[in-house]
């Protein structure tokens, strides 16, 4: 139906330290098609973050990209030079961090930060300057003129928030990568955000991942969502399945431990157990020790992520027994849960 | 106007510590064992001229109306005379003010043009070969005593290699400044190696900052990154321990002058000292103090125009 | 559909391995065993050389190292190795000695006026403004040029000027203790001022004080020996460095050695104490981490 704009195969960022390895993505593929958001969920910890930040190229030190090919419009990120990482950043691939208070550099005024953004080197000073306030009012920021002046710590939290979106968008990128945008933000706060960056999406016609541990925000702005589980993807479907036929176990415990379930007359369960060491994982699933449908051969060997019916992949041995356990919402209406 | 506003806010606040700074003095200098006319005459002269010097104190008034005297013969810097150079302490100052001053600057410029690269370097190597090397070298020069390093210098760079001239300050100004290479440097060694460290750290933090990823992910060149967003944060943090170690420096100026013969404020103090010359040790310290408080407040101002954050407060 | 339905999901913390003590700074250990040296130097010099500091050989005089006299003799033939090894001993006590008391009366002086605040508060701040508006060394200088050179009087004018840095760091961490859950909860239990203030607040606001002490020693022995140089200090023929460095300072196109030394020995003592305190803060920052 629609073009892919991103594609990620096999992705493995690991943090070698001194003596040991942290294997925060652990061969991770996924791909993105234009006009698409997609939703990289799961617990802190199990390299969403990690992923979202080799895509553009964003690991720290002891991290590296040890792995893989990020193939985007034809080009693959890990191959090319910085000079031309560079070109794509900005114009092509933006992204925006979860705490806009420490995004923003302290020192600078607003208007510096957001002019410094547009790549378009033919644009005068003066077209900056008038560009600079349109974004800012696109996304809704009062009195423009005035806030230009501005140093971020004169924002409140959620204005800061939308000053970093206005900036990420300055030049116009095709693919917006949004880690934990709402998540240091009020509740209230939290809803505009997310109304905001769908209608940007919509308006500005741009794909979107978006990193959340939050499976409310999750529903509120996915077409498709990845479910991430130390390092791997455990499951990959649209929204709508995702929520209504769920067909891991993991994923299924994820929705169980959800409030709304215990709303529904379901109970609140919790998934027993912790994540494993990431850099002592277990031989074969690295869910297996918490998973109640768990068999012998799990503990040894890592199921493939299968396709187990069309645009629905499941990194699970027993969908079948899976195949009647019902998710959160009615699988039969394809409309957005609200 | 927002800033016009802090810095007389600033001039406002300095006028109090100055005003204790002058008691300070005074009472200090009433301390001095023996008849404070005597003191000031460097324990010698006739009875009459001994006679003018405590009426001209106001010794025969109260501490006070003595203070008084005091406070207004600074305020018009008037700082009594010198028996050794029989000659005003203002004049003496005025005259040796320039060495220390540039002596303080150069050390400054060298302190920055030494630490900023390496402490930069440190800090986006920490931890590997190169930074452990810079550490290690800044461990050393900041253990190190400045007026044996000063004498080495002086021996190698001057004596041995002729380089440099080994006493005074030269007639012409790039005589002054090329003289005040090696003074400089060996002032500037101890605050390199505090200011290396503070960077360091600092780098190291910033580099961790969302601000600085969120740069690169604008697509904005590593250049610019690196002025803009790391050197000016680095630039903040750096700011307070750099103007308390350019006090400091002033301080070692009475060592550094010793040691390379430079006719500055600095080796006048000692003199004074030594020679029991209160009326210089008074002026000097004064001096001294002065300098301090101006650059306290332009550092402040600096501060304030680097980081926004400071007005609110 | 709500934002509240937030999973939640704990945070997993890495269980540190058990590192013995000695194996958790190496900078920490090389500066105590350069230290323990350096201490063993300042007890016993008696043991290392036979030449008596003070003993004039007009046979010897101005000789370069030579087996006899390694460190070479001065103009007045008296043995330089003999004298630079007594001289561990003042330089030492210096820095110990001038660090000891401002830490002790800084730090108090710091705790009463973070924990009261008020006009305690403002009296010693004000005082720290006015002793901060002179450069350090200017301060100590003018103090000794009013009561006089010698050891004594040094110790004196850096004691009186050495609390302001030790008064600085403790107010500001207790100013920040001050208003902790632990602190708060003490007050609430009725417990006294002082039981506060010396068994909650004081014990967790000394590292970095302490760690700051230990640069200071070497500071302060720098600053000694400066003064000394300067010819504000120790006064001579006792061997400290900075004096020894001063007698040869004229000597020193023909008779390098006396200055040389003295300057060495100095240097070397710095660089262990200041492996020692970095060491230390490293040690402090793995405990509480």
């Amino acid at each position: 139906m629609s073009n892919t704009i991103l594609e990620v195969i096999d992705l493995k960022t690991y943090y070698i330290e001194k003596n040991r390895v942290v294997k925060a993505v652990d061969g991770v593929s996924f791909s993105i098609n234009e006009e698409e958001t997609f939703g990289l969920v799961g617990e802190s910890g199990c390299g969403k973050s990690a992923t979202c930040r080799s895509l553009i190229g964003l690991v720290h030190k002891p991290g590296e990209i040890v792995n893989g090919c990020i193939n985007y419009k034809g080009t693959d990120l890990l191959k090319i030079s910085p000079k031309e990482l560079e070109k794509i950043r900005g114009s092509e691939m933006g992204m925006i961090f979860q705490e806009p208070m420490t995004a923003l550099n302290p020192v600078l005024k607003i208007k510096e930060q957001i002019m410094e953004s547009f790549k378009d080197k033919a644009l005068s000073k003066q077209q900056k300057y008038e560009k600079a306030i349109e974004l800012l009012r696109l996304v809704g920021i009062p009195s423009p003129e005035k806030r230009m002046e501005s140093f971020p710590h004169q924002f409140s939290g959620g204005m800061r928030q939308r000053v970093m979106i206005a900036i990420a968008l300055a030049s116009k990128p095709r693919l917006l990568l949004a880690d934990e945008p709402t998540t240091a933000l009020d509740v209230t706060i939290q809803d505009q955000i997310i109304k905001l960056l769908n209608d940007l999406k919509r308006e500005l016609k741009m794909s979107m991942i978006l990193v959340t541990h939050d499976l409310g925000v999750a529903a509120q702005m996915c077409d498709r969502m990845a479910v991430m589980y130390a390092g791997n993807i455990m499951e990959i479907t649209d929204a709508v399945t995702l929520f209504g036929s769920p067909r891991h176990p993991y994923t299924i415990g994820l929705l169980n431990s959800l409030a709304v379930n215990k709303e529904k007359g379901g109970k609140l369960q919790p998934i027993n157990g912790a994540p494993p060491d990431l850099s002592n994982m277990p031989e074969g699933c690295p869910f297996a020790p918490r998973c109640q449908y768990c068999e012998p051969l799990c503990e040894k060997q890592l199921p493939d992520l299968q396709e187990i019916e069309p645009g629905h992949l499941s990194r699970c041995r027993c969908v079948e027994k899976l195949a009647n356990i019902k998710g959160i919402i009615e699988p039969a209406g394809k409309e957005e849960p609200s | 106007m927002n800033e016009l506003n802090y810095i007389i806010k600033r001039l406002l606040q300095i006028i109090p510590v100055l005003f204790c700074v002058t008691v300070l003095i005074f009472i200090m200098m009433r301390l001095i064992p023996g008849d404070p006319a005597l003191v000031m005459l460097g324990d010698k002269g006739s009875p009459e001229t001994i006679a003018a010097m405590r009426h001209q104190m106001g010794l025969d008034q109260s501490y006070l109306t003595q203070y008084w005297i005091f406070l207004n013969n600074l305020l018009h810097m008037n700082l009594g005379k010198s028996v050794y150079y029989n000659q005003p302490v203002s004049e003496l100052i005025q005259q040796k003010i320039l060495v220390t001053i540039t002596l303080t600057i150069v050390s400054t410029i060298l302190a920055i043009l030494i630490s900023f690269p390496l402490g930069y370097l440190s800090g986006i190597n920490r931890g590997n070969l190169k930074g452990q090397i810079i550490n290690a070298g800044s461990l050393v020069a900041v253990s190190l005593p400045s007026f044996w390093i000063g004498l080495l210098f002086l021996i190698l760079f001057g004596l041995k290699l002729g380089w440099f001239p080994i006493a005074g300050w030269g007639q012409t100004w790039p005589e002054h400044i090329y003289s005040m290479i090696l003074p400089g440097l060996t002032q500037a060694l101890a605050t390199c190696a505090l200011l290396i460290r503070n960077i360091q750290n600092s780098v190291s933090d910033i580099l961790k900052k969302d601000y600085v990823d969120f740069a690169y992910s604008k697509g904005l060149p590593r250049k610019i990154v690196r002025s803009r967003y790391i050197i000016k944060n680095v630039m903040v943090s750096t700011v307070t321990l750099f103007s308390m170690r350019i006090a400091y420096m002033l301080g070692g100026s009475v060592v550094i002058e010793t040691v390379f013969a430079l006719p500055g404020i600095g080796l006048l103090l000692l003199q004074g000292i030594l020679g029991r010359d209160y009326a210089i040790v008074q002026g000097t310290v004064f001096i001294f103090a002065v300098i301090v408080l101006a650059m306290n407040l332009f550092t402040d101002i600096s501060y304030s125009i680097l980081d926004p954050r400071v007005k609110l407060q | 559909m709500g934002t509240e339905n937030t999973i939640s999901l704990p945070e997993r913390t890495a269980i540190a391995p058990k590192i013995p003590f000695w194996q958790r700074s190496t900078t920490f250990n090389m500066g105590f065993v350069f230290l323990v040296i350096v201490l063993v130097f300042t007890l016993f010099p008696g043991l290392f050389t036979s030449y008596s500091p003070s003993a004039q050989d007009p046979n010897v005089i101005l000789s370069a190292p030579t087996a006899a006299h390694v460190f070479g003799t001065d103009n007045f033939g008296r043995d330089m190795f003999s004298r630079v090894l007594w001289g561990t001993r003042i330089d030492l006590e210096i820095g110990v000695l001038a660090v000891i008391i401002p830490l002790v009366i800084g730090s108090l002086i710091g705790l009463i006026a973070g924990y009261y605040g008020k006009w305690i508060d403002v009296l010693f701040m004000r005082l720290l403004d006015i002793v901060m508006a002179f450069p350090f060394t200017i301060l100590v200088i003018a103090i000794v040029a009013i009561i006089g050179p010698g050891i004594r009087n040094l110790y004196i004018a850096i004691w009186l000027v050495g609390w302001k840095e030790y008064a600085r760091l403790v107010r500001s961490e207790v100013i920040v203790l001050k208003e902790s859950e632990y602190v708060q909860a003490a007050k609430t239990l009725g417990y006294s001022d002082t039981r506060i203030l010396f068994k909650h607040v004081l014990p967790n606001v000394m590292n970095s004080a302490i760690v700051y002490s230990i640069s200071d020693v070497m500071m302060c022995m720098l600053v000694g020996a400066s003064m000394s140089f300067l010819g504000l200090g120790v006064q001579p023929p006792t061997p400290e460095w900075g004096a020894l460095i001063s007698d040869g300072r004229s000597l020193i196109s023909s008779a390098w050695w006396i200055c040389a030394f003295p300057g060495l020995a100095l240097a070397i003592t710095g660089i262990g104490i200041s492996l020692l305190g970095d060491g230390l803060s490293d040690l402090l920052r793995t405990k509480e981490h």
